[in-house]
């Protein structure tokens, strides 16, 4: 075991896939020499070379599209975008290319792309930078879409991102990058299926839901509910292409009340999947409706007031105080 | 990265891509084309490329007019075909043969090909079965044909979005060939072409690829073929200079060949492949060409454009120059155009069985290549929908009888 942040965790993971994997490497831009504006490839460029670590022009059709190409060619590139609300000009490439290679060739093709977004807001930057676009990713079919929210889930994660065979769309809750945790390199423990939600804290009166950025939070809350004499239970998601509902649901049989939390808007959001999900499964368990705590309907406010629009532990414990008057 | 460790770009001393924009000195916008067989069926002469037309054997001019018509029949039985209600689209090439029968001969089998959707002839060439190509257009398949056996791409609608592709597919021979040279290894050197047109010259991923491939020195031949019309939009609301032009301002060779002269766009082709080939990087072909028929089956030409262009163009028909050249040469006889003629129907007549018998595949199926691997809610909604149907079972062998 050793004790590293989230962006290091992934820094070592993107390393030992350079390593095990010849066929693998990184593009995106700003990732060379000064090693991503978050740092998250420091270092690997000095390591493995420039034709592994691609510094890219500032162009993310550009990154995306080359991306899919070089997979066609047998390569495993994994791309970073700089910032969450800069993917758009790569969505075309992502949704209507990337996503549907594998079925309109009737399984011909391949195309092990992964593309790493930071994603998220609380660390007071401008406009695009604080951005979560999961749901939107979420409807396309072909993509898989996975979230860490611990250092030792980064580092296994992104290593299992890289070897999908399928496109895999790597969210980083970037105001977490410098969470430390302890990590197993030896190991993966539960983490070796990344497809699968992990219950972090066992309780029985209601259950939240998080994922990414906001797992921290919601332990938080189970704790504060605690001194109240609320036993919670708090589920990880960490895939949220698929979700994998029979851990939530199993949770939900168990407590009969279902918060999930995330940041982006609520509506239409992954939030209104698994409540609607875990209605038709569960749904003579439940004992109250199930609530989501989310953003609003606006886009991401500016950084002085983003406190007010990012889900807390005060929005938590008020929706469980709903949940749990019913 | 790689602009530092692969290759520096750069233009070699044949002056291509220094031509003057159109309009210059003469006005005439086709002015610097590159033309060998002019629309009288006679050779001219080129300081560049009539030693790449000396390579090409008798035989190969009567197949490049075999290829010819054979696609130009086998584009007449797609539209009749469409027409009858056996697909749901067609997209004509009539006029664009030389185009993409010369670039397509002149790709070697270790080149891979990304084409867009017009590419009829560039498949023909790459041994795709047209029929296969067909199930696209009849509505039975999002793609068709096995790319990796041809090394021809599927089509795509998306316009541009290939031209990204074939360069970052380019930019793996590079490592591919970098790794194999370490290896000692022998292997014949390989090149990408992208196939895109007027239109797709406007979207971005166009302007993203060549600033990739610059960057890079991606050994991919971009291959424009202008056929002057994107649906109804002329490509002078597209460019406000010659297309090949373009390539001057990302730092690599442009060349415009006359489209419909076969000799010459297979000429520059070679050229420009073996140019990448060699890791001298990208070049930008502009072949100046026209779509005689409409864009799709769906569109009505008539509604934005002149009949006389249409019959100006009709006096530029590749077929007809290459025929004239060679019964002027004495290289083909009645006999052999005849023979052209009787392929030609064969090929129609088995795309229309071929066609009429390509069945709709099961629903079922289309559940199986979402994913490469096997992913949980896919297998939930198979399993409801398979549980739905068997709800019918009954029903129907009640209502028919069985």
């Amino acid at each position: 075991m050793t004790t590293m942040t989230i962006a290091k965790a992934i820094n070592e993971g993107l390393r030992a896939s350079l390593t095990n994997n010849p066929k693998s490497l990184l593009m995106g831009e700003d990732i060379g020499p000064l090693g991503g504006v978050y740092r998250v490839t420091d270092g690997l460029i000095r390591e493995f070379g420039a034709d592994r670590v691609v510094d890219t022009p500032l162009a993310e059709s550009g990154i995306v599209g080359t991306a899919i190409g070089l997979a066609l060619r047998g390569y495993r590139p994994v791309c970073e975008i700089q910032f969450d609300g800069f993917v758009f000009p790569g969505f075309n490439q992502i949704t209507t290319q990337l996503a549907k290679m594998h079925s309109r060739s009737g399984g011909k093709l391949t195309v092990p792309v992964v593309i790493r977004i930071p994603y998220g807001g609380g660390i007071g930057s401008i406009e695009h930078h604080s951005e979560s676009p999961e749901a939107l990713f979420a409807h396309t079919a072909g993509l898989r879409i996975i979230t860490p929210s611990n250092a030792h889930d980064a580092y296994w994660m992104i290593q299992q991102a890289v070897d999908c065979t399928d496109p895999v769309i790597f969210f980083e809750p970037k105001r977490r990058y410098w969470l430390k945790g302890e990590v197993d390199i030896e190991n993966p423990g539960p983490a070796s299926d990344p497809f699968q939600a992990h219950v972090l804290r066992e309780g029985s009166d209601a259950t939240i839901v998080a994922y990414g950025p906001l797992v921290p939070v919601a332990l938080a809350a189970a704790a504060a509910a605690e001194e109240d004499g609320r036993s919670i239970e708090v589920i990880d998601l960490r895939s949220i292409s698929p979700i994998d509902f029979d851990t939530v649901t199993a949770s939900v049989k168990k407590t009969g009340r279902l918060i999930v939390a995330h940041e982006a808007p609520t509506f239409g959001g992954i939030g209104g999947e698994i409540a609607a999900r875990i209605s038709e499964r569960a749904f003579l368990h439940l004992e109250a409706p199930v609530i989501r705590v989310g953003g609003f309907h606006m886009p991401y406010p500016v950084a002085k007031v983003e406190e007010d629009y990012l889900p807390d532990i005060d929005k938590i414990l008020e929706a469980l105080d709903r949940s749990l008057a019913y | 990265m790689g602009a530092t460790e692969l290759p520096t770009p750069g233009i070699n001393g044949t002056g291509l891509g220094q031509q003057s924009p159109a309009g210059g000195a003469s006005g005439d916008p086709a002015a610097e084309m590159i033309q060998l067989l002019g629309p009288d069926g006679k050779l001219g002469t080129d300081p560049v490329f009539s030693d790449y037309a000396k390579r090409l054997d008798p035989e190969q001019l009567r197949g490049f007019y075999a290829d010819m018509a054979k696609v130009r029949r086998f584009d007449q039985e797609a539209t009749a075909l469409q027409r009858q209600g056996e697909l749901a689209l067609w997209v004509p090439l009539t006029g664009q043969e030389a185009a993409q029968i010369g670039s397509g001969r002149a790709t070697q089998r270790q080149d891979y090909i990304f084409p867009t959707y017009r590419e009829h002839g560039v498949a023909l060439t790459r041994d795709v079965d047209l029929a296969e190509l067909l199930k696209l257009f009849r509505g039975i398949s999002n793609g068709g044909w096995d790319p990796t056996e041809n090394n021809f791409h599927l089509y795509t609608l998306v316009l541009a979005a290939q031209t990204l592709h074939s360069v970052g597919y380019a930019m793996g021979i590079q490592r591919d060939q970098k790794l194999a040279e370490a290896n000692g290894s022998n292997d014949p050197k390989a090149a990408v072409v992208a196939y895109f047109g007027d239109g797709a010259s406007s979207e971005g991923d166009v302007h993203e690829s060549m600033v990739f491939a610059a960057s890079y020195n991606a050994p991919v031949v971009f291959f424009c073929q202008n056929n002057h019309w994107a649906i109804s939009v002329p490509t002078e609301v597209q460019t406000k200079v010659p297309l090949f032009n373009r390539a001057k301002g990302y730092g690599f060779p442009g060349i415009r060949v006359d489209g419909n002269d076969v000799i010459a766009v297979h000429a520059v082709t070679e050229w420009a492949l073996e140019h990448a080939r060699e890791g001298r990087g990208p070049v930008l072909i502009e072949a100046y060409t026209y779509r005689v028929g409409a864009h799709t089956t769906a569109d009505d030409p008539t509604k934005y454009r002149e009949s006389a262009e249409e019959t100006a163009w009709r006096g530029k028909d590749p077929l007809d120059r290459l025929e004239k050249y060679l019964r002027n040469e004495g290289l083909a006889d009645e006999a052999f155009f005849e023979q052209v003629r009787a392929d030609g129907d064969k090929l129609a007549a088995h795309v229309r069985s071929t066609t009429q018998n390509l069945r709709g595949p099961n629903f079922r199926e289309s559940f199986a290549g979402v994913y490469a691997e096997p992913h949980p809610l896919v297998a939930e909604e198979l399993a409801w929908f398979e549980e739905y149907s068997a709800g019918f079972e009954g029903d129907e062998e009640e209502g028919t009888g069985n």
